[in-house]
């Protein structure tokens, strides 16, 4: 009744269903932003800022025992010419590094989906046990990376590490390896650690799309006399697709900014350095917040780059299926 | 050859016995549809013939071979799930292709009998989209598309239409009957819809905690129900009951008292019944018509149910006895009167304190 007098002093010739739905719009439009509010100013304080200040450093030559008195370099950490290219981008140590956390990215979460899906697949088969094996499968996730790191560090010990131990008596090696020294090795000890650890998660993923499958479409393919194997590939795989993308996009992330498992096991290595481990080392160890604030700030490029991409190439893959 | 024999199959999931020795002979091109409430065993039973579910005694035979342990595919048969079953990601096409390629044939073989299918089902404009973008109707007909496309020689359905509305139903069944005609393959159905069992079958078999309750036609089970069960389960609205007291049996029939109603004069044949036993005399809804009331017979109308071709009128009288009469939709009759009620004997099914049905005498033997 109401909108309808409003409709009729207005003198316009809309309905008032009409007139009654944007008023309803209006007051969702405002509840949404009152709740979202919140959580803005929050993402605003924790990640806005700290991202607009390295932002920042990176264009100085702030070091960390006088940040206060940093002047404005403009690009100079990035790159500068001076008798000789210099700066994070001519710098061949960081190259190294981008090359050696896409090689990890690549390999270890390329592992961990493979592993992943095996081990759903068999945890979503039935057997008597099997709750207590899946809690047992999330352990090596639950565990922190730290002591999990700091474990297979002792383990992977060239003198008393119990791998070498193993690998000896079981005669495949004769002499003990340095895993975690040894320049041939360290990225793949690495690389195990990673996938021990988060095969676990991909695995979770997987297996809770697993569950959500049509069992019926099964059966369907059982009466068809379709192979496993195909109903596997034709099957199984196109439908747990979506939630591989969501695994695969976090793994990646993870990845891409690893730290934790690389600095306790190889330290500072070059074999092994990350692109992390290189902006930690440039701006706690060498003091030069400035540098080390642009090899950072180039890593939230790289990151936000391939993330764009992954995201654009996945919704592209699923739009199509739809 | 698609004839199907069942020889006293049993089906044990743990100690819970399923099916109880079933035997049950399916001619080559037969339409049979097992029918029974829920939890009588009648998916299971599809799905031993199906080959998902594993029997435990008894044998199998399609053809003159014993399939026991043979795989779905190897004893050809195709069948139409409850949900449709179709893969999502795959087009109408390729749901119904994925099954046929795997036997070698040649692409454009595939891509005949698809089409040929296609055609049958009336699916051809849809060939292209996904499940999701289908009706239920459609979607079941792609699902007995991927049944039939393989040509299978039995095509077994679990309850396809149950997640149909009303008016679906009526068209898919009407749809399913005439590709019975046109395929001749073997078909079996399963429903807990007696509608469904009445218009499709050529034979009915009505199961009950996993026995089979009674095997015949769907008239044979209308007019001639072997049980209490039977009577009770085929038929809507369902058969009346009434109990009633044998007084006396002749060879060319009986008198039975029923309260309320008196004594009657029934052409069954009861002298292996001892004299005073309580026998349960059944009567169909359109053979109970009512009447002006006279001495003992009154009946209350508790409801009318109008039905625009008919009305349903639901009585009770002071013995607690409930009934339910069908007349034509002009009736007189509304609620809170009172009415006698008139059977014909020869309409009367009686069965025994076991709820067996007698035999009938003589001349109304079948």
């Amino acid at each position: 009744m109401a909108s309808h007098d409003t409709a009729v002093a207005g003198n316009t010739s809309r309905p008032s269903g009409r007139e009654r739905g944007t008023r309803v719009r209006r007051r969702r439009v405002r509840a949404a932003w009152i709740f979202l509010t919140p959580m803005l100013i929050g993402l605003l304080l924790v990640a806005g800022w700290p991202l607009m200040r390295t932002f920042w450093f990176s264009m100085t030559d702030a070091s960390l025992s006088q940040m206060g008195g940093a002047s404005f370099i403009g690009l100079e950490n990035y790159l500068v010419y001076d008798d000789g290219w210099y700066g994070v981008l001519a710098d061949s140590l960081w190259w190294n590094s981008v090359w050696n956390t896409l090689y990890f990215t690549v390999v270890s979460v390329g592992c961990e989906t493979v592993l992943g899906i095996i081990v759903a697949l068999v945890l979503n088969a039935n057997f008597r046990g099997r709750t207590l094996v899946r809690a047992a499968m999330l352990i090596p996730w639950a565990i922190p990376t730290i002591v999990s790191a700091k474990m297979w560090a002792w383990m992977l010990n060239d003198q008393f590490g119990i791998i070498n131990h193993i690998l000896i008596s079981l005669g495949l090696i004769d002499m003990p390896l340095a895993w975690t020294a040894n320049a041939d090795l360290s990225m793949w000890a690495v690389i195990i650690v990673d996938v021990w650890k988060a095969t676990p998660f991909v695995a979770l993923l997987v297996l809770a799309a697993l569950q959500m499958l049509p069992s019926d479409c099964y059966e369907a393919a059982r009466v068809d006399g379709i192979h496993p194997v195909r109903v596997f590939f034709k099957v199984t795989l196109p439908l747990i697709t979506p939630a591989l993308l969501v695994a695969v996009i976090f793994r990646a992330l993870d990845a891409l900014r690893v730290f934790d498992v690389i600095y306790v096991l190889t330290s500072n290595a070059s074999s092994t350095m990350t692109m992390s481990v290189y902006a930690r080392q440039q701006l706690v160890e060498f003091q030069d917040v400035g540098y080390g604030s642009a090899a950072s700030t180039l890593l939230f490029l790289i990151i936000a780059l391939i993330t764009v991409a992954y995201l654009y190439l996945g919704r592209r893959q699923l739009g199509g299926d739809s | 050859m698609a004839s199907v024999q069942l020889d006293h199959v049993s089906k044990r999931f743990g100690s819970t016995h399923v099916i109880n020795g079933v035997s049950l002979s399916i001619e080559d091109g037969e339409f049979v549809v097992f029918v029974g409430p829920s939890g009588c065993g009648k998916s299971t039973l599809l799905r031993l013939i199906a080959g998902l579910e594993s029997i435990t005694d008894g044998d199998l035979m399609i053809g003159d071979q014993r399939v026991n342990n043979l795989t779905p595919q190897e004893r050809g048969v195709g069948m139409v799930f409850q949900s449709y079953a179709l893969y999502p990601h795959m087009s109408v096409y390729d749901n119904m292709a994925f099954g046929l390629k795997l036997e070698k044939a040649g692409k454009e073989t595939v891509a005949e009998r698809i089409n040929e299918t296609a055609r049958i089902l009336q699916l051809e404009p849809l060939l292209e989209r996904k499940p999701k973008a289908l009706s239920g109707g459609q979607r079941q007909r792609v699902a007995m598309g991927r049944a039939m496309a393989r040509e299978p020689g039995i095509l077994l359905f679990d309850e396809p239409l149950s997640n149909l509305d009303a008016s679906l139903r009526v068209q898919m069944r009407n749809e399913i009957a005439r590709l019975h005609g046109r395929l001749g393959s073997t078909m079996i159905y399963v429903t807990h819809d007696q509608v469904e069992a009445m218009t499709l079958a050529d034979k009915i078999v009505v199961l009950r905690a996993g026995h089979i309750e009674q095997v015949g036609s769907p008239r044979t089970l209308y007019e001639r129900p072997a049980s209490k069960f039977v009577a009770g389960f085929i038929g809507s609205p369902a058969m009346n009951f009434m109990a009633a007291t044998l007084v006396d049996a002749t060879d060319t029939g009986c008198r039975v008292n029923v309260p309320g109603l008196g004594d009657i004069d029934l052409p069954f044949q009861a002298r292996d019944v001892a004299r005073g036993a309580s026998l349960s005399l059944g009567i169909r809804p359109e053979h109970l018509q009512p009447g002006d009331p006279e001495g003992d017979n009154r009946f209350d109308v508790v409801n009318v149910e109008y039905l625009g071709n008919e009305c349903c009128i639901y009585l009770d009288n002071a013995t607690d006895t409930f009934l339910t009469s069908r007349v034509e939709a002009a009736t007189p009759i509304t609620r809170g009167d009172t009415v006698s009620l008139h059977l014909d004997p020869q309409h009367v099914h009686l069965f025994d304190s076991d709820e067996r049905a007698l035999a009938r005498t003589g001349a109304d033997r079948q």
